[in-house]
């Protein structure tokens, strides 16, 4: 479990305990698949063998309601680009997720987002925090090009300060090369 | 708005208030040996009741050691002469000693001791400094330091660096202390505390400031921080990240790694924040300025030419000239103060070294065998090169002469070293 999802399953958690009328008022569905009323069953996914239908039914909680951002089932909950080694190319399995952040952002006036990048530890500190910038930028004219204006988005670099996952394999490694959006409400 | 002191709190002890750690101190190890110029015999000076451990002439013995130039003379069963006229030259030449170092500390009242000592010339009989210190029990380490100096550059004609000081960074499990030690490791204090990582500490030329990267505020930002009195100030704190601070020889300015302006690039600002000026341009990384002793250059790492190599700027501007050609990773330059040697890291099968290059020849000298080695910086006289590696999976600090030929970890159990700088 990283980081990041930690606040997100807790998020969750306590949206399950109980949900006010207040918060179900204040969440907007923009993805069209975030509602406070009428969702549908979610989570389970259900698949024919051998005809045999096997029917999934939503668990007690499972209705999301709150931060759109931190819906599960929304591309806004996805939070991390990961990059191949040496490379700071977006790839385009991210467009859907970086598409649902750029609208997020151009849909709230005061939403900001800070592109969080980072390295593996491999090389000098300061110039691992350079790559990380590099990866935050990418990421950042991304977002851009969607349309969000330079004065919702800070790029910063954690280079290889802060790992993920701070083994020194090849597997850690990619699971450092990555940039988080990080909203600055959150 | 970013309020994030709140939950991650600092504390930014001042050196003089901060108490003194109760850690294990750094080990001295010398791993390899060069052929030793100088023998010197350091005959322990006479004691006083009451004097603080180690021995002087041990830890001048250790200083003179580390450096590589010297070999010490055994002088166990030897007598211990503590005046120049009771040295029996013949007996210290039989066991092949150069020099004679002779000594005595007498207890004075209020807890002072009076050291005085003698560099005796062995061949020619002849004294080569004297000198008499009045010092508190606190002041034994540096005294002996002083006097390790003093031999070291009678003997070899170049100023000693033992008396200066370095500073590095300690992770222990998430906590992050920037400390400054003596040169050998010992008596370290924290300056800087924080649950946040820290990185790049660099003295200013006058060694009363220190420069470096903290992650508090969520980003990095730069800092300067008086080792005087603790008080510290942001220097650059622009949207983006702020990072990889390098003095000027005046002390007045810093050359900055800023990206306020998109990409990884070189800025110069005062001491105090104002007067920001970009010095590099382009859409690459550059980072990692150091200047020239003279501080007409600024050599900086790039990856403008399709890999990491070292460039040089002048420091009012214009083209850059790259400065390294081979390899696809040579990065974190340092230069030495005479301006001649530049130190980097470079990367070859994998494996991160020190390498020497020398300026005028292009000739290059890889000087460590370890792996992954970190971050080089020149001993304030030129002589040696402090850096960060990797030992039994955490960091540590070691130097290395510049033949390659001598090397000394200065290891402290259970922490992990990074980040070293060498200061005045």
């Amino acid at each position: 479990m990283n980081k990041i999802f930690l606040p997100v399953l807790l998020a969750l958690t306590l949206s399950a305990c109980g949900t006010t009328p207040d918060t179900q008022a204040t969440v907007e569905d923009r993805t069209g698949a975030t509602t406070t009323t009428a969702a549908p069953a979610r989570g389970v996914e259900s698949t024919g063998v051998d005809g045999a239908g096997v029917a999934g039914s939503a668990l007690p909680g499972d209705q999301y309601a709150g931060d759109p951002r931190k819906d599960p089932a929304s591309p806004l909950s996805k939070r991390s680009v990961f990059f191949d080694f040496d490379s700071y190319v977006v790839k385009s399995e991210y467009r859907p997720m970086l598409e649902a952040h750029a609208s997020y952002l151009q849909s709230k006036p005061d939403a900001r987002v800070i592109l969080q990048g980072n390295a593996d530890e491999r090389g000098s500190r300061e110039y691992n925090l350079a790559l990380g910038q590099k990866r935050a930028e990418a990421v950042r004219r991304a977002l851009a090009v969607l349309g969000v204006s330079d004065s919702k988005m800070e790029a910063i670099s954690f280079g290889e300060e802060k790992p993920r996952n701070e083994a020194s394999t090849e597997a850690a490694y990619a699971e450092n090369r990555r940039t988080d959006v990080v909203y600055a409400d959150e | 708005m970013l309020r994030v002191v709140l939950f991650f709190p600092l504390l930014c002890l001042a050196l003089l208030s901060a108490p003194f750690s109760a850690h294990a101190a750094m080990e001295i190890q010398v791993i390899g040996g060069a052929a030793s110029k100088f023998a010197v015999a350091m005959v322990p000076f006479q004691a006083a009741p009451g004097q603080p451990e180690p021995a002087l002439a041990r830890i001048v013995g250790d200083d003179l050691e580390r450096s590589g130039q010297f070999r010490l003379v055994d002088t166990s069963g030897m007598q211990q002469p503590v005046s120049p006229a009771q040295v029996n030259y013949g007996v210290w030449r039989g066991k092949g000693a150069d020099a004679v170092v002779i000594g005595q500390v007498t207890a004075l009242p209020g807890g002072r001791f009076e050291v005085r000592f003698y560099l005796l010339d062995a061949i020619k009989q002849t004294q080569l400094a004297a000198f008499r210190y009045t010092i508190t029990a606190a002041q034994w380490r540096a005294t002996a330091h002083q006097i390790a100096d003093i031999v070291y550059e009678k003997l070899t004609g170049i100023p000693g660096a033992f008396s200066s000081r370095i500073a590095y960074v300690q992770k222990q499990g998430q906590r992050f202390e920037l400390r400054v030690a003596d040169a050998d490791g010992q008596n370290p204090r924290t300056v800087v505390r924080s649950s946040e990582p820290v990185i790049s500490p660099r003295f200013s030329p006058d060694g009363a400031r220190v420069a470096y990267v903290s992650f508090e505020d969520k980003k990095p930002v730069v800092y300067v921080q008086s080792l005087r009195d603790g008080g510290r100030s942001k220097v650059a704190a622009f949207k983006g990240s702020n990072s990889a601070p390098a003095w000027a020889p005046d002390g007045r300015r810093l050359a900055v790694v800023l990206t306020r302006d998109q990409a990884s690039q070189i800025y110069l600002i005062n001491a105090d924040g104002s007067g920001l000026a970009r010095l590099t341009r382009g859409g690459n990384l550059d980072t990692e300025p150091v200047f020239s002793p003279d501080g007409q250059f600024i050599y900086f790492t790039s990856d403008r030419g399709g890999s990491a190599q070292i460039y040089r700027v002048a420091a009012s501007g214009g083209e850059p000239r790259r400065v390294t050609f081979s390899g696809s990773y040579n990065v974190s330059p340092a230069i030495s103060p005479d301006g001649r040697n530049l130190a980097y890291i470079s990367r070859e099968d994998g494996r991160f070294s020190v390498v020497l290059h020398e300026l005028a020849s292009g000739q290059t000298r890889v000087l460590t065998d370890s792996a992954r080695d970190e971050s080089p910086s020149f001993a304030p006289n030129g002589q040696a090169v402090l850096y960060a590696t990797v030992q039994g999976g955490r960091g540590v600090l070691g130097t290395v002469s510049l033949d390659g030929k001598t090397r000394t970890r200065l290891s402290e159990s259970g922490v992990d070293a990074r980040e070293p700088a060498w200061g005045p």
